[in-house]
C-alpha cells in the first residue's frame, strides 16, 4: 500500500532550475515546514508560511557578463542561529534565515576572462555546531567560522583535497560512531572525504571515486549515502570507507537526496522523474547496514531535481522539478 | 555556468535551422524549367545551403566560437542567427523569422532533455554535422571545414568527464527554461503535451553505463554480499544494446539531433499557441541588463568573423516563407502574443538616408551607461553598423 501520496503544490515565482539539491527546506521541530527555497536562475526564491513570497539575488555582477547564475541555497542550522546561505558564480552570500539582511559576503578568485574551467561554489552545510562549509569548483572546502551572531564571519580554514569540482557536504544527523567523524564532502569524480571538525579539521578518510559523479550525500549514524550520475545509491560505512550496500535506485542522473534523522528514512530524486523512499538501519547483532525501498512516486514529465523530508521523522517530503513552478508537497496516505 | 557551452549550443541550433530552411526550400522549390524568376528552384536551394554551411563553418567564426565564454542571451544569440540565415540569396520576414527560431530551439531543448546521458548531448552534435556533411557532400572545400570542426569538437569535448558535461547540460536547461512552445510535429508525435511540456517516457533502454533500477546489494564489514533484495516501480526499463560513436565516422545510435522533417512530415505552418507561463519572460524584459556592452562585444568578435558574400549588384534576393502562404504569415506577425516577441529588427542591407539616420541616432545613445529596459535588442544597431563597413 503506498506509505505517501501528493498533498499540495506551493506556487512559486519562478520555475526551478535544473541544479543538485536545488531544494532547501527550514522546518523547525515540533511544527510545519516554516520556509522553502528553491533557485532559478540567479535568484532565489523563497516561500515562507510567514509573509509574501521574496526573492534574493545573486551578488558580485562586477566586471563580469551578467548578474551570475546561482548554484545553490540551503538553511544551515547552528545552535545559536540560522543562516541562508546562497552559492553562485562568483561567491557565498549569508544571511540571516529570513533573507532579510546580508550577513556575510565572501568573493571567489574568479579570473578576467573566463577560462576553460568554470568558477563557482556549490555544496553547502553547517558542522560541528559552528562552522558552515562551502565547497568549490576547484575542490577546495571553504571553512568559516560563524559567531552566535552578528557579522564578524571568518574564513578560518581552505581544505584541500578534492582535484575535481565539490557537489554537495553532509554533516552526521544521528549519533557517529567512535572514529567516524562527522563531516563528508562530495565531488564530481565521485571522490568521498571524511572529516571531524573542530579548530582544525582533520581528514579521517578518503574514498576514492571512479568518475562517476556524486551529486548528493548524506551522513547518518556513521553511514554515507552517495547518489551517483549512473542513478546508484551507495551506502558506505563512514568509519571504515567500506562499501555496505549498491542500490540500482534510478534510471537517471540523481540529483538530491536526503535524510530524516529520527528514522532513518532516506529520500532519492533524480532526473527519471522519480522520487524513491529508502530506510537505513544497522542490524544490532551482525552490524550489517540494511537499505529497504518503502515508497516510489513518479512526478510526470518532471526532470526532479531537489528532494528534502519537511520533518525529522521524514513523514512529509516536497519535491521541486526543471522548469516546474510549484513545489510538490506529500504526506502520509 | 560552463565557459564550453556555446559551442554546441551554436552548432545544434544552426543544425536545426539547416533542417528546417532545407525542408522549407524543398516545400517552395519548382522545377528549373518550369521556374518564374521570383521562384525557388534546385539549384537556388543548394545553394542556399552551401552558402549557410559555408559561413556557419568559416574558420575565423569557429575559433571565436571555441574560446571559453559565458552564454549570453537569447536575443543576441537570435542576432547572429538572423545574420547566418542572410549569408546567402535568401531572405526571411520577421515572421518566418521568429518562427523559424522558436522551432529551432524548442528543438534542441527537447534533445538535451531526453539525452540519456549529459555526454551524449555530443553526440546530438556528431547527428547534426553528420547530416550537414550530407548536404554538401559534394563541395570539398566546404566539407574539408566541417571535417576541421569536426575534429576541433572531438578534441574539446571527447576528454571531459561526465561531472562537466552535466555542468554544460545544465547551463543549456537555464538557457531554455521556461520556453513551452508548442511544435506540432512534436504534439503529433506524442512527445509534447499540449501545455507545452515534454513527455519524459519511464521505460526504455537505460543510458549506457547505467543499471535497471530495482536491485539492492548488501555487504558486510569484510565486503562479502549477505543479501540481496528487489523493490518494483512503474518504470519499464530495458539495458541498452551499444553505445554510440564519438569518432568521427560511426554509427551514433542515438536519433535525437537527426532530421525529424521530411517531404511527409513537414515544417509546422502555423502557430501551435502561446506559452503560458509568463513569469521568466517578463523578467527578461524588466530586469535590466548593466552589461549589454559585453553582449555587443560578443557579437562583434562573432559577427567579425562571419565573411558574408553580398549577393551580386543585380541579383536581388529570394524571400522564403516559412508559413503556407503570405497572409498567414502576415497574420502571425501581427497575432504573434509580446511575451514571445524577440525584438529584434529585421535586417535587410539598407541604404535608406532616414533608416540609417535612426540607426546613428540609436548608435549614438549605446555609448550611455545606464541599461535602458524593454529597449529593442542591441545586436542590430551593431550589425547595422557592420553594415556600413
Amino acid at each position: 500500500p503506498p506509505r505517501y501520496r501528493r498533498e499540495r503544490a506551493l506556487a512559486l515565482r519562478s520555475s526551478s532550475s535544473a541544479l543538485y539539491n536545488n531544494l532547501t527546506v527550514l522546518c523547525p521541530p515540533a511544527r510545519p515546514p516554516r520556509a522553502f527555497g528553491a533557485v532559478h536562475g540567479t535568484t532565489l526564491s523563497l516561500l515562507g508560511t510567514e509573509g509574501p513570497p521574496r526573492q534574493l539575488q545573486a551578488r558580485g555582477g562586477g566586471s563580469a557578463l551578467s548578474t551570475p547564475l546561482l548554484t545553490q541555497a540551503t538553511w544551515c542550522e547552528l545552535p545559536a542561529r540560522v543562516l541562508l546561505v546562497l552559492t553562485s558564480q562568483r561567491g557565498v552570500q549569508m544571511y540571516e534565515a529570513d533573507g532579510s539582511t546580508l550577513v556575510f559576503w565572501h568573493a571567489l578568485d574568479v579570473p578576467e576572462h573566463p577560462a576553460a574551467h568554470s568558477v563557482f561554489a556549490r555544496g553547502i552545510a553547517a558542522a560541528g555546531g559552528r562552522f558552515i562549509c562551502v565547497g568549490t569548483s576547484s575542490g577546495a572546502v571553504l571553512v568559516f567560522d560563524v559567531p552566535p551572531k552578528g557579522a564578524n564571519v571568518i574564513l578560518s580554514e581552505v581544505l584541500e583535497q578534492h582535484r575535481d569540482p565539490v557537489t554537495d557536504i553532509a554533516a552526521e544527523q544521528g549519533q557517529a560512531p567512535d572514529g567516524a567523524g562527522d563531516l563528508v564532502t562530495a565531488d564530481d569524480s565521485g571522490t568521498l572525504c571524511l572529516w571531524r571538525s573542530e579548530e582544525e579539521f582533520t581528514l579521517l578518510g578518503k574514498i576514492p571515486g571512479s568518475g562517476c559523479t556524486c551529486s548528493s550525500v548524506t551522513l547518518w549514524n556513521g553511514i554515507v549515502a552517495a547518489g551517483y550520475g549512473n542513478g546508484q545509491i551507495w551506502l558506505w560505512e563512514a568509519r571504515t570507507g567500506q562499501l555496505r550496500a549498491q542500490v540500482s535506485a534510478h534510471a537517471r542522473w540523481i540529483y538530491a537526496l536526503d535524510l530524516a534523522p529520527l528514522t532513518g528514512k532516506l529520500l532519492s530524486g533524480a532526473e527519471d522523474s522519480f522520487v524513491h523512499v529508502w530506510k537505513l538501519s544497522r542490524n544490532p547483532d551482525t552490524d550489517d547496514v540494511e537499505i529497504q525501498h518503502c515508497h516510489a512516486e513518479c512526478v510526470t514529465d518532471t526532470q526532479v531535481c531537489g528532494a528534502r523530508f519537511c520533518d525529522p521523522a521524514g513523514d512529509t517530503f516536497a519535491v521541486t522539478g526543471y522548469d516546474l513552478s510549484e513545489i510538490l508537497c506529500y504526506g502520509p496516505a | 555556468m560552463s565557459a564550453r557551452t556555446l559551442p554546441l549550443l551554436f552548432l545544434n541550433l544552426g543544425g536545426e535551422m539547416l533542417y528546417i530552411l532545407d525542408q522549407r526550400l524543398r516545400a517552395q522549390s519548382i522545377p528549373g524549367e518550369k521556374a518564374r524568376k521570383d521562384e525557388w528552384t534546385d539549384v537556388d536551394r543548394k545553394r542556399v545551403m552551401n552558402d549557410i554551411i559555408a559561413t556557419m563553418f568559416n574558420k575565423k567564426f569557429m575559433e571565436e566560437l571555441f574560446k571559453p565564454q559565458e552564454l549570453y542571451s537569447k536575443k543576441a544569440l537570435r542576432t547572429v542567427y538572423d545574420r547566418l540565415a542572410h549569408a546567402s540569396i535568401m531572405r526571411l520576414n520577421q515572421a518566418s523569422m521568429d518562427k523559424l527560431y522558436d522551432l529551432m530551439t524548442m528543438a534542441f531543448k527537447y534533445q538535451v532533455l531526453l539525452c540519456p546521458r549529459p555526454r551524449d548531448i555530443l553526440l546530438v552534435t556528431f547527428n547534426h554535422l553528420d547530416a550537414i556533411k550530407d548536404f554538401i557532400y559534394d563541395s570539398p572545400a566546404i566539407l574539408n571545414q566541417v571535417d576541421e570542426t569536426f575534429r576541433h569538437l572531438i578534441e574539446t569535448y571527447n576528454c571531459l568527464s561526465d561531472g562537466e558535461f552535466q555542468l554544460i547540460r545544465q547551463t543549456l536547461l537555464i538557457f531554455f527554461q521556461d520556453m513551452h512552445i508548442r511544435v506540432s510535429i512534436f504534439l503529433k508525435d506524442k512527445v509534447q503535451n499540449s501545455n507545452g511540456r515534454f513527455v519524459l517516457p519511464i521505460s526504455g533502454p537505460v543510458p549506457w553505463g547505467t543499471e535497471v533500477p530495482g536491485l539492492i546489494r548488501m555487504f558486510n564489514q569484510k565486503g562479502v554480499e549477505v543479501k540481496r533484495t528487489e523493490f518494483t516501480t512503474a518504470g519499464n526499463y530495458i539495458t541498452p544494446q551499444r553505445e554510440g560513436s564519438f569518432e568521427l565516422y560511426g554509427d551514433r545510435v542515438l536519433k535525437l539531433g537527426t532530421n525529424m522533417y521530411s517531404v511527409s512530415r513537414p515544417v509546422e505552418t502555423h502557430m501551435a499557441g502561446s506559452s503560458k507561463n509568463l513569469a521568466s519572460h517578463a523578467k527578461e524584459n524588466i530586469v535590466p541588463n548593466p552589461l549589454a556592452k559585453e553582449e555587443l562585444n560578443f557579437l562583434a568578435r562573432l559577427l567579425g568573423g562571419l565573411d558574408i558574400q553580398k549577393p551580386a549588384g543585380g541579383e536581388t534576393g529570394f524571400r522564403l516563407n516559412l508559413f503556407t502562404t503570405d497572409e498567414e504569415e502576415e497574420h502571425a506577425a501581427q497575432t504573434r502574443p509580446e511575451e514571445l516577441s524577440y525584438k529584434v529588427i529585421n535586417i535587410e542591407a539598407t541604404q535608406e538616408p532616414a533608416r540609417r539616420a535612426e540607426l546613428s541616432r540609436i548608435l549614438g545613445e549605446l555609448e550611455v551607461a545606464e541599461p535602458r529596459p524593454g529597449s529593442a535588442g542591441k545586436g542590430e544597431d551593431l550589425l547595422a553598423l557592420m553594415d556600413g563597413l
